[in-house]
This record gives structure tokens, sequence and C-alpha cells, in this order.
């Protein structure tokens, strides 16, 4: 079973972002669970959700304490000792940050890869919603399934322009990782 | 065919494969997914029903009564302060025998104000007349929807769905939506016996005095008790058709020679459940998920019990000056059974309170603890000078 944390801000997308993986994992076959943990609901809160994702059932429903991965919407957030916390022995990390992994490898003494998405969903979907380039970084990265698996996962939501809008902004964002690189990591 | 759905947008479904004639509700933290994905269905038009937006949840009930005395398919849904907004109307339903169906979204009740989950809620109203069903993940909560028009209906009782808020409302999970003949030929149309009809009148909910009242009463009480059968019987029936049961009155799980049972209702069992499939290693113990709180199944509780040493119960809600909610039923309960076992009680998860899987295997050591009601993930460091 791979369990996944996500950390954002109210209006970010992050139950979206869970809900998405978990519905792009089930287009796979595969037995899913997202749910989130609402702080005080209201815009720029810190919010967290959780996906879990494995080949048989899944009965448990605590919160993810010990993640395999997590993905931080807002890099402001990093500052907090609790979005780190847990994560296992050489688990990955991504960040939405418009600095380099090296950077912020650095600065936080653990290794971390950073995407700039906010700025390509600004680009290429003219809003500044983080949550899909996420995804398709974390795709790409962990190669747990194929980006199709998410655009089957969006097409639930959203039809027409912004279908495609987001599509493309899933193809664009595959070349700013390293695909695979977290391979090992999802396999364990 | 599965699918990947939310708590509520699944529960949503189910109740709309139930042809409901009427919906009326009120908006609240965390049953509001439900009302939403019900009105969608409808703006849609997947869903032909009188959906009546009224101005409060007395009002919601106040509706569904209404409907359901002129014949109609009637459900609402709530939680936490709006069951207790409810609560008077709630009454009157299950005194006219009207078989009207709710959803709770389980949450505590303030104040302090919380959002989250507990049963705090669904206790407070635990001696309106309805029956209580829980559920432990969200497949039971849809397949205990559909059960529940049909116990319902049979009964001439209304039910009350218990489900966790956020914990099961707000999870997105694989699960399977019966298809509609499934349900149709599992839930015939409503053709209620007793409906208000101007050709042929008849009053409900009139003035009783003390020579009627007591009698009253006694019909309200045998007609719960006489409820666990159908419960039963609706539930074999959905098994039948759809190859899943959602647990009849209770469910008796882990090894048969387990000493210390545990026992619990809604979604802790499921994390139990999953506790218990992966600890080998630590002590075995029995699970009884308690699906039916009213009415309370208590020979069946008894039978559950048999050739265990000890029963912890774990409360998600607690009657303050007294202990857990219940704790104090299963005593009552297994007052008087020969070998009954020692009866622990605690409460966890209160408010939201995360449950973790290694719960399971704290509350197996309760009895060796040896000590009276408590919370049991209490944090004392955080009681400061108030202790």
């Amino acid at each position: 079973m791979i369990e996944v944390r996500i950390h954002g801000r109210g209006g970010q997308g992050n139950v979206v972002a869970a809900y998405l993986l978990a519905t792009a994992a089930f287009e796979t076959g595969r037995h899913c669970q997202a749910f989130p943990s609402f702080g005080a609901e209201r815009r720029g809160a810190p919010v967290t959700a959780f996906v879990r994702i494995a080949d048989h059932p899944i009965r448990r429903r605590c919160q993810v304490a010990t993640p395999a991965f997590l993905v931080v919407q807002d890099a402001g957030l990093l500052h907090i000792p609790a979005t780190l916390d847990g994560l296992i022995a050489g688990g990955g990390i991504l960040v939405n940050s418009p600095r380099t992994s090296a950077e912020l490898t650095q600065e936080y003494a653990r290794p971390m890869t950073a995407l700039p998405a906010t700025a390509l969903a600004q680009d290429i979907l003219g809003r500044p919603v983080p949550n899909v380039a996420l995804l398709s970084a974390f795709l790409a990265l962990t190669g747990l399934m194929p980006a199709e698996a998410l655009v089957k996962a969006l097409a639930h939501r959203f039809k027409g322009d912004v279908l495609d809008r987001n599509t493309r902004l899933i193809e664009a964002v595959t070349h700013h990782v390293a695909a695979g690189a977290w391979k090992e990591i999802a396999h364990a | 065919m599965l699918e990947a759905l939310e708590g509520s947008a699944a529960v949503a479904r189910a109740v709309a494969r139930c042809r409901p004639g009427v919906v009326a509700a009120y908006p609240i933290t965390p049953q509001t997914h439900i009302v939403e994905n019900i009105s969608k269905l409808v703006a849609d038009g997947k869903l032909h029903t009188e959906l009546v937006s009224v101005e409060s949840e007395f009002s919601a009930a106040s509706v569904a009564l209404g409907a359901s005395a002129a014949g109609s398919r009637a459900y609402t849904a709530s939680s936490s302060q709006g069951i207790l907004l409810m609560t008077e109307v709630l009454f009157n339903i299950s005194g006219m025998r009207l078989p009207v169906v709710l959803t709770c979204a389980n949450r505590a009740i303030g104040a302090p104000i919380n959002i989250w989950n507990d049963h705090s809620d669904s206790m407070a109203v635990r001696d309106c007349g309805w029956i209580q069903l829980h559920c432990a993940d969200n497949q039971e909560a849809v397949d205990t929807s559909i059960q529940a028009f049909r116990i319902a209906e049979a009964a001439e009782l209304p039910v009350m769905v218990c489900m966790d808020g956020f914990v099961l409302t707000h999870t997105l999970e694989t699960l399977e939506i019966p298809d509609q003949d499934m349900v149709d030929q599992y839930l015939p149309p409503f053709h209620f016996g007793r409906m208000l009809d101007p050709r042929n009148p008849l009053s409900l909910g009139t003035l009783v005095g003390p020579e009627y009242f007591s009698e009253t009463r006694h019909l309200a009480h045998q007609a719960l008790l006489d409820a666990a059968s159908i419960i039963v019987d609706a539930d074999r029936q959905w098994q039948e058709l759809s190859g899943r049961s959602a647990g009849g009155l209770l469910t008796v799980e882990g090894p048969k020679d387990a000493r210390i049972g545990v026992l619990a209702m809604g979604s802790l069992v499921s994390t139990f459940r999953a506790a218990m499939e992966g600890t080998q290693t630590s002590a075995p113990g029995r699970l009884i998920n308690l699906r039916a709180f009213r009415p309370l199944p208590v020979d069946s509780l008894r039978q559950a019990c048999d050739g265990l040493s000890d029963l912890v119960v774990v409360d998600r809600a607690i009657s303050p000056g007294f202990g857990g909610v219940l704790g104090g039923e299963i005593r009552a309960a297994l007052s008087g059974m020969t070998q009954a076992p020692r009866i622990h009680n605690v409460a966890i998860g209160l408010g939201g309170r995360d449950v973790p899987m290694e719960m399971w295997g704290r509350l197996l050591n309760v009895p060796a603890e040896d000590a009276g009601f408590r919370i049991l993930d209490l944090e004392p460091a955080k009681l400061g000078d108030a202790s």
C-alpha cells in the first residue's frame, strides 16, 4: 500500500488533488482511498489531505502518519514542522516552488524535488492552481500509473476547454521532472 | 460496477435509487455534500422528487413528517446541532409511526464548537424512538441507506442511518452503487396504509390522556423490539440480491478462542478490521461490530460475548457525570448473563481525534489496566491548570 500526504492552503485544491490521485489509481484497476483533514475551512488556512493506493480493499481510516510521499502545494508550509513529520526514510518530497530542487534540498537539508507548478498552471490554465501540475509530476516521478489515468480522472470533473488545457498542462509537466526517479520508493 | 466515489455522493446516489417522493434538508457540515449531491441529481434530471429547501432543520424534519404522513417516501439528513434542532419533530415522527429515513452524518456537539466526528448527536436522540443503524464503511452506508427504506416501511418506524462525518462522508473510496433494477426489485413502491387522505379522513398525533398513553408507549417499545427481525431479514434479502451483507444487527469477527473482546460502532470498526489483519504477533481479540444501536439486540449481544473473559466497550460519546453512553447500555444488556465478561468502558476519537491503528492493541490491554471509565486518548498535559 502506498500512502501520500498532500499539504496546501485552503483554495489550492488540496482535497480535489487527493480525490484526483485516488481516482486515477482507480482508473488503473487499483483500490483507493482519499480524504481531507480540514482545519477551519477558510481560504489560506493550512489543509492536509491523504491518499492510499493498494491492490486490496483499504480498511484503515486513520490519518496518514508515515507517508512515502509528500506533495507540498505551498513552500511556505515547509516551515511548519508537521509538514515533514513522519515521512518514511528515503521518501519523496515534491514542492511547488519557483526555486530549484538543489536550493530547496540545501535549505531543508533533505532531498526535495521542486516544480514551478503555480507558474505552469498560470501559463497553460490561466489560473494559479498548482494541484494538477504537481500530480502530473508525481506520476512521472513514481511511474505509478500513466498520465492518461490522471486525464481520465479529470474527465469525471471537467470537459471542453478546461479539460484540454489540463491535459496540455499534464503533458508539459512531464518534461520538468526526472521520470522514474522515485520508482524504487513507489515499489518498495 | 465498482466506482471511486466520495461517501456523501455515494449515499446521495443510493437514496436516489430508492426513488424518494420528497427530500427536505437544511445544510450543515459534514452532512452538506449529501444534500448537494441530491440537489444536483434533481437539477440534472436524474432524480424526480420534490426537493424542499427549508429554512431550518426543524422544518426539514417537519416536511419529511408531513410528506410521509401523506404517503410519500420521505428522506432528510443532518448532523450535530441540526439533529438537536430536529429533536422535537423526531419524537413526533416515531410517535406517529412514520417511515422517514434520515442520514445522520455523525458530528460532535458544541460548545466548544467542533465540526468533526463523534457520536454525540445520534446518542443525544437515543430515546426518540427511531431505529439507529451504524456503518463501518461507505459500502455499508450505501447498502444500509437502501435497506433503511425497506426496514422503515416494513416496521412503520423511522430509521436513522448513522455514518461518521468526514471519516466516511468526505472519504472517496472504491465501492459499488447497485443498479436501479436491483433496488427496484428490493424496494417496491411505498404504499402507506394510514396515509392522510381526505376521502378517508383520520387524525395523526392527537391528544392521548393517561387512559391510553402507557399503552401507546408499550406499543412503541414493542415495535422497536420487533424491528430486530425486520432488520435481519432486510439484510439477508439484500445479501441474496447484491452479494453483500451490511452487518445485520451486529457482526462478530476475529479468532473464536479470543478471551478479550472489543465492541465498537461506525468507522472505527473498519480501522480495527485492518489492525486485526496486520497483527498476528499481538494478543488476539474478538471484534464486535454493533450495527443496530436501536433496537439494542440484547440476545445477539449475549451470544457475541460467549466465551469472553473481558469486553472493552468503545464509546464516541460521553454522558458527563456518568461515562460512556454505549458502555452503560452494554452493561445493562449483559447484566444477569451467566458467565458475563467483565466490562470495561473507554471513550476515544471525540470531536474528530484521529484513532491510529495502534489503538487496537491499546484497547486489548485495557482489561489489564483495570481502571474505570476514561477517555483513553486523553493528553493530560493539555489540561493545564484545569486539572
